[in-house]
């Protein structure tokens, strides 16, 4: 198809755009476009949007999944797909309209600030994303070509990871502390503290810490606990399991953000693009593309809507809080600063937590809801009595709230280097079929009998996988 | 600091097929999670008698990417559209067979079911059964007119075996003739096709020897055999019947239902009208012995036979059965004897087992059908006995 516009066309309005953006305070990484049809499109949505990345089956089932819906019209390709990367890079769909490249082009300067300005990004190396993804995969074709591995063995480990890769820390500002520094604590809790009032209290006993505990501390990151200490694994199997957390490190601060993130571009392209004097027909042509963008999705969250609803309200409500205060002409900046700082601090937990008040989750029509046979039926909305339970619910579902927390307890369990791991349980139970799947995928890492202590219809029970198959023991009842 | 705009290029859209292999390799896992559970599937389709190029939905497991998801008590938050009660439906849970759902920030769903082609279906089972080679009765090959060949032209014959390109050159050519003969060189006028510019193809038959087969669906259909009983029949004669026609490229079908009598039904009949009364076993394999005798004869046929019965024969009758499946296996490739006694129907019913065991000849083989999960097995004890046999031979 011959698009009816030109790169230079482009090139007329990113200028505008840019310096609209620049106007605004948006703090950008320098930005590259790329061109490509629906067929790369589709690819690189595939491979999370990386020019270059490790082969692998599941990336194939997502192409092929996401090319079903294209071609049934059940879904559209996103007129934009931006990297973290410094240059930021996206891709711009060469069929779209241009005013849609107009409005995308916007748009991808709301992600790029926020890749470059807030804090989860901190750590992602943005300068070497392209590169490091590159290396990734030529060490792992180098694996499937190397013919004492090939790929049946590579794909085995990659599938095993897969299913482990996002069972990691959350929090990437909290530094992991080295073996010497968790004894240390370890012994330091164990002695009492100091206590200025010992004749009142009653002194607490020294209890001799019991430091062959392996690991001390309850481990979260599950592959780079069994790379580091499972001695029968050979280098290249190491190595995969490095490749395989280091790419999940990456993507996590975009889960953990993803409403923040396109609500805050959603927020950007709207305001600059009511500010650039756009024509008439193309004005028109935008209003549609961009309500349909940030509607609500009945029945569930479009992190696009809900994103763009709060940054909206958050600014509007600094601007008012400061207008009553001092008056006058300052005031405009002042929400403007907020949603700033804003999105320089938070992520969506946070965010959620300080910013969705219950009159706008009133507007928004917010419930809950829970799966009752084979519907999912409205629990509770949005009035004085429930708001802040479904308020709770939505926090525990955003962001890596979605992935449920399993610690590694005992990496020495029965005195015979068996694994045993707990959920974390909240409330929400595992899905066993899909718990038991992962186990199998956790022992033939680990290499000895693995178990895991968790949570279902209110008993404790203890799921494990070893030689002989699948076992399940009930613990006794909860409570 | 500008940006940059990489125009888009012909030449990397040319290369970019990047998923292929990753495509491919799904494909591949696709294929096994069919064919690891090929039994399922041919217990739970109806799949008998329908076209070849139908779709079959085929539910899979085993290509999910699993993880450690949240499971069915896991509520989640929606917005609405400022009418949302407590005790609205909003949407359809993730069915009870597990799988990650609705809420946000988990894997998204997989889908549980392929749509593949009733005959990639087929071939996938058949794939599977490192199958023997069945055509052995190589004096029994005949010639059959199937195919037919290109070979030159003629003027006359019916338009679709015109030759297009042929008849436009020579219309050509008689334009140019006329053209010289009459020096008028406008060559504005009409110029129509005329019957001589018309050029065919000339086919001529082309005779190949062909192996034909026939495959005698015996089925007793007497008031014993219940609904659940005949599915499983069913089931084993579809199977029976592709692989058959894997093998050759004519296939016959004969469709004979039997009780105490025994007569030739169509394949509606054959699998959806029930009958009652008592069963005379030996009255089906007349039949069949009849039928051969009169359509198929041994010497021009392969023939293969298999009859499926829950083995309540009346006693009487057994001797004539014993000797007729004898006769049977005499004129056949391969007969064959499915006993489908759905559990817990019990053995104090009779059996015809023990009596075929008086068979001894090496193309007879006789199969014990309880559950719908022993056809697949039962199936492939069946043709293992006709790849040990075609071993023999050799």
């Amino acid at each position: 198809m011959a698009s009816h516009w030109t790169i230079e066309d482009l090139k007329y309005w990113d200028d505008k755009i840019r310096e609209k953006a620049d106007e605004f305070g948006l703090s950008c990484f320098p930005q590259e476009f790329e061109i490509c049809d629906h067929t790369q499109m589709l690819g690189y949505m595939a491979y999370s949007g990386m020019p270059a990345h490790y082969p692998h089956w599941s990336y194939g089932k997502a192409y092929e999944k996401l090319q079903t819906l294209y071609e049934h019209g059940m879904s559209g390709l996103p007129y934009e797909m931006v990297i973290n990367s410094n240059p930021a890079l996206a891709y711009l769909v060469r069929e779209n309209s241009l005013c849609l490249q107009i409005l995308t082009i916007a748009h991808v300067y709301g992600h790029n600030d926020f890749f470059k300005n807030n804090f989860t990004f901190r750590d992602t190396q943005p300068e070497l994303t392209l590169s490091n993804f590159k290396l990734r995969a030529d060490r792992v074709r180098d694996y499937i070509e190397d013919p004492s591995i090939g790929l049946h063995k590579t794909e085995r480990l990659l599938d095993a990871a897969h299913a482990l890769s996002l069972q990691c820390c959350r929090n990437q500002a909290i530094r992991k502390l080295s073996a010497d520094e968790q004894k240390e604590q370890v012994v330091a809790a164990a002695h009492p503290a100091h206590d200025p009032y010992q004749g009142l209290h009653k002194q607490r006993e020294y209890v001799e810490p019991d430091l062959n505990r392996f690991p001390l501390f309850p481990e979260e990151d599950i592959l780079l606990f069994i790379r580091d200490n499972n001695l029968y694994l050979a280098d290249w199997e190491r190595d995969l399991l490095t490749i395989v957390h280091e790419q999940a490190r990456y993507f996590i601060p975009q889960i953990e953000t993803k409403i923040m993130n396109e609500g805050w571009a959603s927020y950007w392209h709207h305001k600059i693009m009511n500010s650039i004097d756009l024509p008439q027909d193309l004005y028109l042509e935008f209003l549609v593309h961009h309500n349909q963008v940030v509607r609500p999705h009945p029945g569930d969250i479009n992190p696009y809507y809900l994103g763009f609803k709060l940054w909206h309200d958050i600014s509007r409500r600094y601007q008012e809080i400061f207008s009553e205060k001092e008056g006058g002409s300052k005031l405009q900046r002042e929400g403007h600063e907020k949603i700033f700082q804003v999105r320089e601090v938070d992520r969506d937990t946070s965010f959620l937590r300080r910013f969705l008040t219950e009159e706008l989750m009133r507007e928004m029509d917010m419930f809950e809801y829970q799966p009752k046979g084979e519907d999912l039926v409205i629990s509770k909305v949005s009035d004085e009595e429930h708001w802040h339970e479904i308020k709770t619910t939505l926090l525990k579902n955003v962001g890596m709230g979605g992935i449920p927390v399993i610690r590694i307890e005992d990496a020495d369990y029965g005195r015979n280097r068996q694994l045993y791991l707990k959920h974390d349980h909240d409330g929400r139970d595992l899905q066993t079929e899909y718990a038991e799947k992962t186990l199998t995928y956790l022992y033939q890492l680990w290499g000895r009998s693995v178990w895991l202590e968790t949570r279902i219809n209110d008993r404790r029970v203890c799921l494990g996988y070893g030689e002989d198959g699948f076992v399940q023991k009930t613990l006794g009842r909860f409570r | 600091m500008t940006t940059v705009f990489r125009a888009y290029s012909q030449s990397d859209a040319l290369r970019s097929d990047r998923s292929a292999r990753d495509r491919l390799r799904h494909r591949q896992k696709v294929r096994k999670a069919i064919r690891d559970n090929v039994a399922d599937i041919v217990a739970e389709e109806s799949i008998i008698g329908r076209s070849r190029d139908r779709i079959v939905k085929v539910p899979i497991r085993g290509i999910r990417e699993y993880r450690f998801v949240y499971g069915q008590n896991t509520p989640g938050v929606g917005t609405g559209q400022g009418d949302s009660e407590p005790g609205q439906t909003v949407g359809q849970a993730p069915q009870g067979d597990g799988g990650p759902g609705h809420a946000g920030g988990r894997p998204g769903m997989d889908y549980y079911e392929t749509e593949i082609t009733l005959e990639e279906l087929i071939e996938i089972m058949l794939e599977d059964l490192e199958l023997p080679d069945m055509e052995r009765k190589r004096f029994r090959e005949v010639l059959s007119e199937r195919t037919s060949k290109r070979k030159g032209f003629r003027r006359v014959g019916v338009r679709v075996h015109m030759d297009k390109r042929r008849t436009a050159k020579s219309r050509i050519r008689r334009r140019l003739a006329s053209d010289k003969a009459t020096g008028d060189n406008e060559a504005k006028h009409r110029f129509p096709f005329h019957r001589d510019d018309m050029r065919y193809h000339r086919l001529r038959e082309d005779l190949r020897p062909q192996s034909n087969a026939v495959v005698f669906c015996i089925m007793d259909t007497s008031g014993s055999m219940d609904t659940l009983k005949k599915y499983l029949a069913r089931s084993f004669f579809f199977l029976l019947y592709q692989f058959v026609r894997s093998r050759y490229a004519n296939v016959d079908v004969v469709f004979i239902a039997h009780h105490t009598k025994a007569r030739e039904v169509t394949e509606e009949e054959f699998f959806h009208k029930g009958e009652s009364g008592g069963t005379f076993i030996s009255s089906g394999y007349s039949k069949a012995l009849e039928v051969i005798q009169n359509r198929y004869h041994p010497s021009l046929w392969n023939i293969y036979a298999f009859h499926c019965s829950d083995g309540d024969n009346f006693d009487s009758d057994n001797a004539a059965t014993l000797k007729a499946a004898e006769e049977l296996c005499q004129v056949c490739n391969l007969f064959g004897y499915g006993e489908i006694k759905p559990r817990p129907s019990g053995f104090y019913e009779g059996t015809m087992l023990d009596l075929f065991r008086n068979v001894r000849v090496d193309n007879f083989q006789s199969v014990l059908i309880q559950r719908k999960e022993d056809i697949w097995p039962s199936f492939r004890q069946l043709l293992s006995r006709e790849s040990e046999s075609s071993q023999y031979d050799k």
